[in-house]
C-alpha cells in the first residue's frame, strides 16, 4: 500500500507513534522516526522495523527547537531520498488544575506539542509543495475537542493543532497536499497509566474500553493512503464514541 | 542575467512569451499566487545555488523578486 513511500513520524519511539511506524512499516514505507532521548528505545524500534524488511531510522531530535528540525528533515530527505508522509505525534503532557500550573508548564506543552507540529510541517513544506502531493497527519486529542480538567496546557496545545491542520490543509490543498488530524481518546500507553486503571473513566466511554494504539495506527495508515485522498482538514475521533 | 533567468522560468511555467515579461509586471497580473511565488524562489534557488528566504519581503512584482536574488548573490 505505501511501498516507495518514506514516511516521517514524531515521537516514534514509543506509544501510539512506535504503532504508527510499525503498521505504516508492514505496508511498505520506509520509516523516519524522531525520538526525544531514549536512544536505547529507539534503537530497539529501528531493528523492530528493518525486521519488516523495510528502510528505518530513528533521530534524536528536540522538535521544540525549529534549527535542529529543519537540520533533521533536511538529513532526512537526503538520507532516504525524499519524504511522502508526515506524522506529527511528538506530544507531552504536564497536567495540573490551573492555579498550580506554572507558566513554564503551559509553554513547555504548547512548544512540543503545537510548536513542534508547526516546524515539522514548516521544514517538509517546500517538498510537499513542490512534487505537489504528501500526507501530513497531526495527532490531536479529544481533550482538544471538549477540554479536560487538569490539562488547559494540553488541551490548548491539541485544539491548536486543529487550527494549524486545517489552515495547512486550506494553504496546500491545490496542490495535492492533505493535512488531517486525528484526536485520540484514552488510549491506552505509558503515557496514559494514570487513567488506564480507573473504572469511572472507563465507564464515561459508551464502548466501555479503553482504545489500542494499533487502532489508531490504522486510522493513520487510512490518512497517510491513497484512499483517503479526496479528504483533507478533516478531524477525526477516535474515542469509542466519548466525545459524541 | 538574474531576470532574464526568472523570465524565461515563468515564462516556461505560464507558457507564455519571454517578452510578455517585464521587471514592473506583477505576479497577480499574471495569475499567480503566493504559493506559485513560493515554487518559483525554490527553483530560483535550485537554478542558482543559493538559499533565500522570504522573510518580511513583499514579493509582488517580477522586479522584487530578482532585486531579493541579486540582493543575495553580491
Amino acid at each position: 500500500m505505501l511501498k516507495g513511500k518514506v514516511a516521517v513520524v514524531t515521537g516514534g519511539s514509543r506509544g501510539i507513534g512506535a504503532a504508527i511506524c510499525k503498521l505504516l512499516a508492514e505496508n511498505g514505507a520506509d520509516i523516519a522516526f524522531l525520538y526525544a532521548g531514549n536512544t536505547q528505545k529507539a534503537e530497539e524500534t529501528q531493528k523492530a522495523l528493518e525486521a519488516l524488511g523495510v528502510k528505518a531510522k530513528g533521530y534524536r531530535c528536540n522538535v521544540t527547537d525549529a534549527t535542529q528540525v529543519a537540520a533533521v528533515v533536511k538529513e532526512i530527505a537526503a538520507d532516504f531520498g525524499g519524504i511522502h508522509i508526515l506524522v506529527n505525534n511528538a506530544g507531552i503532557t504536564k497536567d495540573k488544575l490551573v492555579p498550580m500550573m506554572k507558566a513554564e508548564d503551559f509553554d513547555s506543552v504548547v512548544d512540543t506539542n503545537l510548536k513542534g507540529a508547526f516546524y515539522m510541517i514548516k521544514s517538509v513544506y517546500p517538498l510537499f509543495l513542490k512534487q505537489k502531493s504528501g500526507k501530513i497527519v497531526n495527532v490531536s486529542s479529544v481533550s482538544g475537542l471538549i477540554g479536560n480538567p487538569g490539562q488547559a496546557n494540553y488541551s490548548a496545545s491539541k485544539a491548536g493543532m486543529i487550527g494549524l491542520t486545517k489552515s495547512v490543509a486550506k494553504e496546500l490543498a491545490s496542490r495535492g497536499v492533505c493535512c488531517n488530524a486525528i484526536a485520540p481518546g484514552f488510549i491506552q500507553t505509558e503515557m496514559a497509566e494514570a487513567f488506564t486503571g480507573n473504572e469511572e473513566i472507563k465507564n464515561a466511554i459508551p464502548m466501555k474500553r479503553f482504545g489500542q494504539v494499533e487502532e489508531v495506527a490504522k486510522l493513520v495508515l487510512f490518512l497517510v493512503s491513497d484512499a483517503s485522498d479526496y479528504i483533507t482538514g478533516e478531524v477525526i475521533r477516535i474515542d469509542g464514541g466519548m466525545a459524541m | 542575467m538574474v531576470f532574464e533567468k526568472v523570465a524565461a522560468m515563468l515564462a516556461e511555467k505560464l507558457e507564455c512569451e519571454v517578452s510578455e515579461i517585464k521587471m514592473d509586471t506583477k505576479f497577480e497580473a499574471l495569475g499567480i499566487d503566493s504559493l506559485d511565488v513560493m515554487e518559483l524562489l525554490m527553483n530560483v534557488e535550485e537554478e542558482f545555488g543559493t538559499e533565500i528566504e522570504l522573510g518580511e519581503n513583499k514579493v509582488n512584482a517580477v522586479g522584487d523578486l530578482v532585486a531579493l536574488i541579486e540582493g543575495k548573490l553580491q
